[in-house]
């Protein structure tokens, strides 16, 4: 069946391929051994790996034209949908892959308005960038909604949009757990908390706080680790879009990562901080709207809500769990058993509820950076709320298309055929969702949107990894290690040349990920242990006057540590002892691989919370007033009294807690 | 120079949308395209520009505020 659905995709796409996976891939439980086996040859010459997990079968040099095009006629002959939008595509040249997709005029204008306003942004913010402060931080003059969208869009890579649609796919609307428990919450309390300390102690970066908070060694830990996961998460996001686009659209694998990270680079030289901020809010906005008429269609095709709520009742009875598992998102969390995510409530809700989510929004400076370049104390704890609105709505349009797809490949609904290509082990591969559907719904005019869209996210991600990374490196590691003392001038100088390094790692790490692509999950495996207990070190920084510099840096080597003994000690079902885990033996499985990294996130955080207590009672007391406007006891609050009801802190992120409570309440 | 970012907003969203009504209304749909009889690229691109109008309707707006004696 999964063999028959690919070759009447390929076919209907206008090539053929052959879909054979390589020899021995279906007896191997996990699609790593058959990664390392696809990635001998380089990207484009037969295999492609999406996300590091799947090997993808593309067209190849022996593409049937004369059999598409006669096929082709006769689809359009019988008014059949999305054959005569298209059309098959050119013969492949030296090993390019051939596209799915090809563009219109309108299409590719509409690619290139954007790219020449991207670049206009930046040459018009340049003339505003004088000091050090206005490159890394925009001046601090960026009002709460262009902030809020920012803080919002600088999350929002097109490896999570595409990420979410896979997990719709796979986990249904219990993927809105990574929103509704999994963000807002912890936007709200880093608005009402922690934006105080971070602007308040004037702080450039999250790794300098952790210096005026505790000490050297920290900063250096957190600094150091933070560039060089910065750096690699956009290298691997330059190689996904790489990928895609020699996917769907033929475009060479080399030569497209050039030309956006050229554009990137331009404009974050030019404008900055404030031009990575003005096009994330760009991004912010091509993506709803290159992305809501792909609901809309989507919607229509399986016959609304209703609809597809049936469809997905059928395709959870088909595997064994009751019909609203795909609907729900609460219901069926009372045993790991009962759901398609393999979580019971306590793991889902103190894993990813708590530490995963509050780690990432707290003390990520990706996202922390945008709220520090606010205009005002009050803007920048704004920002964290703004963002809380879009952020409540997007699963609508990330998550649900991933349902629909999971509703027309395999519940039945709809009405022209969707197939989604196999992964070579039978099963789909759901991380093709958004540019299938891209393909299979839109005409030209809006494909020309969807793939801006779905390119713009892709270099917004870049540029964002790239202005924390400028940032990071000149203010946390060159100036206090390397050149001290030096006047702004020249540190304005290194943020640029440090911007040209960001891109050009960003790059070797992309080629990098291509030639071993193993080294991807190693790497977030890695970066998955330095993030899980870095919570821990900020809450009880900012909470607690009593923990030092030692038990800082000590906890949060402990919790690296706990981290990496967890994920050795334990497997996900159907695992071999690897990168899955169990390399160090086997204590536990867990039933699956999300219980598992969640379970792992929780004892990390857990034993860097103990770790720096203990060592920090058995050590020094900080001096008290070494710790004014860093410390929750040892700072004035804020006067919120003097604000409009309505942009009270506190007041909004009541209401931003009671929207995602109300929506999780409707979803449950 | 500070830039008003509802000012670049606007224009995108006015041109894109008028380039996408523009090919909606030239170009015959496909049946696909053409849902329940609806020229959707047409239909889109009104959405599209309707939106980027409003940006600079704001931008203007507030452009006449940040001008206004205090």
């Amino acid at each position: 069946m999964p063999r028959a659905a690919w070759a009447a995709w390929a076919a209907w796409a206008g090539w053929t391929c052959n879909p054979a996976p390589p020899a021995g891939a279906a007896a191997r439980p996990e699609n790593r051994a058959t990664d390392r086996e696809v990635h001998e040859a380089p990207p484009r010459r037969g295999f492609v790996v999406w996300g590091g997990r799947v090997p993808l079968c593309c067209g190849d040099e022996n593409r049937e034209r004369g059999g598409a095009g006669r096929s082709g006629r006769r689809r359009r002959a019988r008014g059949a949908a999305r054959a005569d939008d298209l059309a098959g595509p050119s013969p492949a040249r030296g090993g390019a892959v051939n596209g799915a997709i090809r563009l219109a005029a309108v299409d590719w204008a509409i690619l290139a308005t954007y790219f020449a306003f991207v670049l206009g942004i930046g040459v018009v913010l340049t003339r505003g960038v004088r000091t050090s402060e206005d490159f890394f931080l925009s001046g601090r003059h960026i009002p709460a909604w262009v902030a809020g969208l920012a803080f919002m869009s600088a999350n929002l890579g097109a490896q999570e949009v595409i990420g979410m649609a896979a997990s719709g796919a796979k986990y249904g609307m219990m993927t809105s757990h990574f929103y509704w428990i999994g963000a807002i919450p912890a936007m709200v309390f880093l608005a009402v908390f922690m934006m105080p300390f971070y602007y308040g102690s004037r702080a450039r970066s999250v790794p300098e706080y952790l210096r005026l908070r505790f000490d050297e060694k920290t900063r250096g830990f957190n600094a150091v680790s933070f560039s060089c996961m910065t750096v690699m998460s956009s290298g691997i996001s330059m190689y996904a879009m790489g990928l895609l686009l020699n996917l769907l659209l033929g475009w060479d694998f080399g030569a497209s990562m050039w030309l956006c990270a050229g554009i990137v680079l331009a404009y974050i030289l030019l404008g900055g901080l404030t031009s990575a901020i003005y096009n994330e809010v760009l991004q912010f906005f091509l993506i709803v709207f290159g992305f809501a008429p792909l609901v809309l269609l989507g919607l229509h095709d399986v016959g609304g809500w209703a609809g597809l709520q049936a469809a997905l009742a059928r395709v959870a009875t088909a595997q064994g769990f009751a019909p609203g598992a795909w609907s729900d998102s609460w219901r069926f969390l009372g045993s790991a058993g009962a759901n398609p995510m393999g979580v019971e409530w306590f793991g889902l809700a103190m894993g990813l509820g708590f530490v995963l989510s509050f780690g990432y929004w707290c003390t990520d400076f990706l996202i922390v950076q945008r709220a520090m370049a606010a205009e005002s104390m009050a803007a920048a704890r704004r920002t964290p709320l703004v963002a809380t609105l879009p952020k409540m709505l997007f699963p609508f349009l990330v998550i649900v298309p991933g349902m629909i797809a999971v509703a027309l490949t395999q519940g039945g609904g709809g009405g022209a055929p969707f197939v989604l290509p196999d992964k070579g082990d039978g099963t789909p591969n759901f991380d093709l969702v958004i540019p299938v559907m891209l393909g299979h719904y839109f005409p030209n005019g809006l494909l020309g949107l969807g793939l801006t869209a779905l390119i713009a996210s892709f270099m917004s991600g870049m540029a964002g990894n790239v202005t924390a990374f400028n940032t990071v490196w000149t203010n946390d590691i060159y100036q206090p290690y390397l050149h001290p003392g030096a006047g702004d001038r020249h540190y304005l100088w290194m943020g640029r040349v440090a911007t040209l390094g960001g891109v050009l790692l960003s790059l070797g790490a992309a080629y990098l990920v291509s030639a071993f692509n193993n080294i991807m999950d190693v790497l977030q495996l890695v970066f998955a242990f330095i993030n899980a207990p870095l919570f821990a070190t900020f809450l009880l920084g900012m909470f607690w006057r009593r923990a030092n510099g030692d038990g800082a840096f000590t906890g949060l080597l402990a919790g690296t540590a706990v981290a990496a003994l967890h994920h050795g000690l334990t497997l996900p079902p159907h695992a071999l002892a690897g990168i899955k885990g169990g390399w160090l033996g086997l204590v536990h499985v867990y039933p699956s691989e999300m219980a598992q990294n969640l379970w792992t996130a929780i004892f990390a955080f857990a034993a860097c919370f103990l770790t720096t207590v203990v060592v920090s009672l058995l050590g020094r007391a900080p001096p008290r007033a070494a710790l004014a406007g860093l410390v929750y006891s040892e700072t004035a609050r804020a006067d919120d009294g003097a604000l409009p009801r309505w942009q009270r802190p506190a007041v909004l992120g009541a209401l931003a807690l009671g929207g995602a409570l109300a929506l999780n309440w409707i979803f449950r | 120079m500070t830039l008003d970012i509802r000012l670049p907003i606007g224009l995108l969203f006015a041109l894109l949308g008028l380039l996408l009504a523009g090919y909606g209304l030239s170009a015959a749909p496909s049946p696909a395209a053409a849902p329940a009889g609806i020229n959707v690229v047409a239909a889109w691109g009104g959405v599209l520009a309707l939106f980027g109008v409003a940006m600079l309707a704001l931008w203007l707006r507030g452009r006449r505020r940040a001008r206004r004696p205090a």
